[in-house]
Formats: C-alpha cells, sequence, structure tokens
C-alpha cells in the first residue's frame, strides 16, 4: 500500500502539471522520483514488478455494487464503438459472402468473393508486398529510434529542443509528405541537380525496385519520430543508480547501452514493435498519393489492393474478404509481436509520466 | 562523463534530414514559377513571390480550411467527452463491469482501420449520410475511442481514492464526482488526447476518399491531392497549398506540445 503521503505528493504533482508550469519544473518532479525509483532498485533489484504491484493496489476500491450511473456514463461510447467500429468488424466478415457493386442490391452468393480472392495473384503478390513493407519498416526504424531515443533521453537543453523539432514530421498530412518528396525527387528541379548529386538523379517512381527504397524512406521519415519519443521516455525511467553501478565496474558507454539500456527497454519495444507492425499492415495514403500502386503493381500492398479492388473495381464482397484477410493478419501479428516479447504488453501502458 | 560523438553527429544528421523537406516546401512555396524552372532549387529565391498562396487562396482553400475544422471539432468534442465519461466509468465502477468494458476498448486498438472502410461505407450510406461532413465524424469517433479511454483512464487512476471518498462524505453524487473531482485532475490527458486526435482527423485521408465525393465536401488533404492533380506542373502552388494546410495543425503543436508529447509517451512508453 502507498502511505498518505506518497498520495499526496502524486496529487501535488498533477496539480503542478495542471496549472500549467514550465518544462524545468515537470522535470524536476520527474527526478524526484527517479530517486524513488532509485530507492526502489536497491529494496529490490526488480523495479518494473514492484511497480506494477503498486499500480493495483492504488487502482479503484473494491466497490461491491454495480451503480446505474457507471452504466450510463459507458453508453454512449460503448453505443458509438458498438456501431461504427464492432458492427463492420462484423459486417466485413458477413459481406465478404455476398456480391455487391456498391450501389445495387447485395446478395449472398456464398465462397464466390473467397474463391476469387485466394485464387487471384494479386492477392498473394499483396499479401507478399505487406509482409515485405513490415520486415522493411521494422529493420529500418528499430534500430534508428532505439539509438535516437537514447540520444535525445539526455538533459541536455538542445536536446529538448530537438525533440521538438523531430516531432514535426509527425504533424504533416501523409498527402503532404507525399506530395513533398515527389516534388523533392524530380530529377531536374528537385534534390538531385540542387545538390548537383548525380546519383541521386533517377526515375524514383518509375523503377520498381527504386520506389520501394523511397516508401521505406518516406515512412521512417514520417514515422521514426514518433517511435523515437517512446523510446527517450523509456531511456528517461532507467535508474541513473544502474549506470553508476555500470561505470564503477569500468564498463563504457558502449557496454553500457547494451547491457542496460537495451534490456531494460525490453517492454519498451514489444510496445514499438507492436504499433509499428500493425501500422505498417495499413500504410495506404502515402502509397495512393505517391504511386497508386505502381509502376506496374510492384506498390499494390493489401490494403491498397482492397481499396482498388472495392472502391475503383466495384466488387465489394472480394474487397470484404481482403479485408478479413487484414484483420485477421493484424490480429495475429499483434499477438505474435506480445507473445514474443512474453508479455502484455497493451495491459502494461500504463503511467510514467 | 565522455562525450557522446556518434549519437550527436547521428541525431543532428537526423536533424538535417528533418529539415530538409520542410525547408524545401518553405522555400519553393515561395518561388515564382519561372524562378522555379530557372533557379537552384534548394536555395531560396531573392524575389519572394506570394502569388502561390493568392492563388491557392483562391482555389476554395478557404472552404476546404472550414470543412476540416468542422470535422476536428466534431470529432474530437464528442469524442473527449464520451471517452473521458467511460472512463470514469472503468476507474470508478465495480470489476464485474470495468473489466470486460477495458477489455472491448482494448480489443479496438488492434483493429486495423483501413479493413473496416466497406462496412462503413454501407453504414453511411444506409444512414443517408454519404457525402456529408458528418459522415466523416462517426467512424472518426469510434475509431479514436480506444487510445483516448487508454490515455484518460490511465491518467484517472492517478487521482487518489480519499479524494473520491470525501466527495461521498459530502454527499455528493457521481456526476458530481466525476465533473468537479476528476474531470479538472484529468484536464492534461483531456488536452492531450484532444490534440492528437484533432491531429488524427486534420490528417485523416481515407475517410473523406471512400465517404465523400462533391468538391464542396473536400477536407484539405482530399483537397490537397486533387490540387496536386490540377497543377501539376505547377510545383510553387502546390508546395504553396501544403504550407496553408500545415499552419493550422503546427500552431495546434505549439499550443498544446507539452501535453501531446507527455501525454504520448506516458501512454505508450512502458
Amino acid at each position: 500500500m502507498t502511505s498518505p503521503s506518497a498520495r499526496l505528493d502524486r496529487g501535488e504533482h498533477l496539480d503542478r502539471v495542471e496549472s500549467g508550469e514550465r518544462l524545468e519544473r515537470a522535470e524536476s518532479v520527474h527526478s524526484g522520483e527517479r530517486a524513488d525509483a532509485d530507492e526502489r532498485v536497491r529494496d529490490a533489484a526488480e523495479p518494473r514488478p514492484a511497480r506494477g504491484a503498486e499500480r493495483s493496489s492504488r487502482g479503484a476500491p473494491g466497490r461491491e455494487r454495480l451503480q446505474l450511473s457507471h452504466v450510463l456514463f459507458a453508453l454512449p461510447a460503448l453505443g458509438f464503438f458498438a456501431i461504427f467500429a464492432l458492427l463492420p468488424l462484423v459486417g466485413v466478415l458477413v459481406l465478404s459472402f455476398t456480391s455487391w457493386n456498391g450501389i445495387g442490391a447485395i446478395t449472398f452468393t456464398g465462397l464466390t468473393s473467397w474463391g476469387e480472392v485466394l485464387t487471384r495473384s494479386t492477392t498473394w503478390h499483396g499479401l507478399a508486398l505487406v509482409v515485405l513493407m513490415i520486415m522493411a519498416t521494422w529493420v529500418l526504424q528499430t534500430p534508428l529510434s532505439i539509438l535516437l531515443g537514447t540520444f535525445l533521453a539526455g538533459r541536455q537543453r538542445y536536446r529538448n529542443v530537438l525533440a521538438v523539432l523531430y516531432f514535426l514530421p509527425l504533424l504533416l498530412s501523409s498527402a503532404a509528405i507525399a506530395i513533398t518528396f515527389k516534388s523533392l525527387l524530380d530529377p531536374n528541379f528537385g534534390l538531385a541537380s540542387g545538390l548537383n548529386m548525380p546519383f541521386l538523379k533517377q526515375n524514383w517512381l518509375g523503377d520498381a525496385t527504386l520506389v520501394w527504397i523511397v516508401l521505406l524512406v518516406i515512412i521512417a521519415w514520417q514515422f521514426i519520430p514518433f517511435h523515437t519519443l517512446i523510446y527517450q521516455g523509456a531511456v528517461r525511467q532507467i535508474p541513473q543508480t544502474m549506470y553508476e553501478a555500470a561505470q564503477i565496474d569500468g564498463a563504457g558507454r558502449v557496454r553500457q547501452f547494451f547491457s542496460i539500456t537495451l534490456p531494460q527497454l525490453k517492454y519498451t519495444l514489444i510496445t514499438s514493435s507492436t504499433l509499428m507492425v500493425v501500422g505498417a499492415l495499413t500504410y495506404f495514403d502515402i502509397i495512393f498519393v505517391l504511386t497508386q500502386g505502381g509502376p506496374g503493381s510492384s506498390t499494390r500492398i493489401l490494403p491498397l489492393d482492397m481499396y482498388l479492388t472495392g472502391f475503383r473495381g466495384n466488387e465489394m464482397g472480394v474487397a470484404s474478404a481482403l479485408a478479413v484477410i487484414l484483420v485477421v493478419l493484424g490480429l495475429g501479428l499483434a499477438l505474435g509481436v506480445q507473445r514474443l516479447g512474453g508479455k502484455d504488453a497493451s495491459a502494461s501502458q500504463t503511467e510514467g509520466a | 562523463m565522455r562525450r557522446n560523438w556518434i549519437g550527436g553527429a547521428f541525431g543532428w544528421l537526423w536533424l538535417l534530414l528533418v529539415l530538409l523537406p520542410i525547408y524545401f516546401v518553405g522555400i519553393t512555396s515561395l518561388k515564382s514559377i519561372s524562378t522555379y524552372f530557372g533557379s537552384n532549387p534548394v536555395l531560396p529565391s531573392a524575389a519572394l513571390a506570394f502569388e502561390n498562396f493568392t492563388a491557392v487562396l483562391e482555389a476554395d482553400f478557404g472552404m476546404y480550411l472550414a470543412n476540416s475544422v468542422l470535422v476536428a471539432l466534431g470529432t474530437v468534442i464528442p469524442l473527449v467527452l464520451m471517452a473521458f465519461m467511460a472512463s470514469y466509468s472503468i476507474v470508478r465502477a465495480t470489476g464485474r463491469f470495468s473489466r470486460p468494458l477495458r477489455s472491448v476498448f482494448l480489443l479496438g486498438l488492434a483493429i486495423p482501420v483501413q479493413a473496416t472502410i466497406v462496412p462503413i461505407y454501407l453504414l453511411i450510406i444506409r444512414l443517408h449520410m454519404y457525402d456529408s461532413l458528418g459522415a466523416l465524424m462517426l467512424p472518426g469517433i469510434a475509431f479514436g475511442l480506444p487510445l483516448s479511454i487508454l490515455i484518460i483512464s490511465n491518467s484517472m487512476r492517478d487521482v487518489p481514492g480519499e479524494l473520491f471518498e470525501a466527495m461521498d462524505i459530502d454527499g455528493c453524487s457521481e456526476w458530481q464526482k466525476m465533473w468537479r473531482l476528476a474531470f479538472p485532475m484529468t484536464r492534461p490527458a483531456l488536452v492531450t488526447v484532444g490534440v492528437y486526435q484533432a491531429l488524427m482527423s486534420w490528417n485523416g485521408f481515407l475517410f473523406p476518399l471512400i465517404l465523400t465525393q462533391s468538391p464542396d465536401k473536400r477536407t484539405l488533404p482530399l483537397a490537397l491531392w486533387s490540387f496536386q492533380g490540377e497543377y501539376a506542373t505547377n510545383v510553387p502552388v502546390v508546395m504553396a497549398a501544403v504550407v496553408l494546410s500545415s499552419i493550422p495543425i503546427i500552431v495546434l503543436y505549439a499550443l498544446g506540445r507539452r501535453y501531446l508529447v507527455g501525454g504520448m509517451t506516458a501512454g505508450a512508453g512502458k
């Protein structure tokens, strides 16, 4: 159990944040918490489970009776979520057994749509491209995000400024980003001639291999900042005493990174990877604006194939079957990554500020 | 400690990579079309040309902006209110009710939104809302709920139980406890969620693409895309459109940054 005074501290912390104080003050509170954590490390060498246990005991006091007001408070959200998120999820499965051109009547046609989906070569092509996308984004973005996050976790003021600027790509719409890079990569009026670097003068969007490099770089540009922020927050939570102990033992910076930072980032890695992998499954806007699946069908990944099949080809039943594959893939990947990490990370996304 | 040269060099290199495209957009939007074809693409032009911005404003930019603002407000306000009330229920109700409730919304985090576009399209048609701004708000609210509830309820758990008990003693109703205690105590989280969801709504592309049709219902990203088709050769005008469409959200970021970044790392950083 937490002592009343500790609870008071927490309330005070919230008040401070709420009253809109500047970052420095918030950080001084943060470092206070850090000292607190350090103490716990000395006590129990296992900070995270300790924190989790503390949390659950601090949670809502077990009300025995369900109050009507609590049910009523949840109803609007529950209703909305049921109608516009859960119902479509069921609907997509139902529609996959029908034929519908998007305008006329919906007719039940059994497994016809599934038969077409499973025998079309574009389905397997799109699926292979999605797998490629997932692996390539993970391999490209994870090491970079961890390195940048560790770098940004330093307390120097200029690193806070860098963090602000790193965030900028996250603000821009995918449409804006795609359009920007399109002109940036123009062989005659873009970077290649501006920097006078002939090797940049390629037909970037017209070549089946080059276009993938372009996509992966743009997606990395857009999403690495987000994962960097997650890792920055996590690295700042690693107790400083662990590094001090390592220094006494004579471990260098590289050794410290691999022996302390990386292992301590395990749960963050699971969270970040889950978001990255499930996210990679659904990249749509960037590819739609940049290539429309081309050249040929070299970037027609499954979500794009689904959109084009349904809304351009007017085969909503087939598109629904493709969507079911996406849902299953998404859930499977999310569960797979969590299983790989051996912990339900979504349930542990708690506190930390 | 020794200086971290590798990390430093890498950090600054990344900054360069982040800023280069943004810089390119900025300088290109201020070039006249003839300067664009004649000058070095990465150097700013001495003569600033604001004609591109005028051209964008004359091409109904104001209407698209208004559409985007309306959709963002119509999504974020109900979304935050509903997510707040549901979070209160999750944190304060008995476990028999709150645990399944929480699980339902957590499940929502794993739904790939793209996969539901066909049924949502059907639903919106049946509601006779196709090609309206309202059609963009409804799914936006529904798919924003899971993450919003996760962040808000995590923050609400930190409100000390004694404060609720004190209000019980004073004879306050659940409604009063929710608005007079939980609401002010979770305000940072509410701002985080509000700013983040406004960002999501502002930059949304897929729902406007499938749920609207007429040009006067376009939101900014979609307008930007069709704009690019029309002005394919006039890159400076397109860049000016990119600048104008991004300014509102950058201002919002500047105002809510502290909450946004803090809340996002708190929600996902463990």
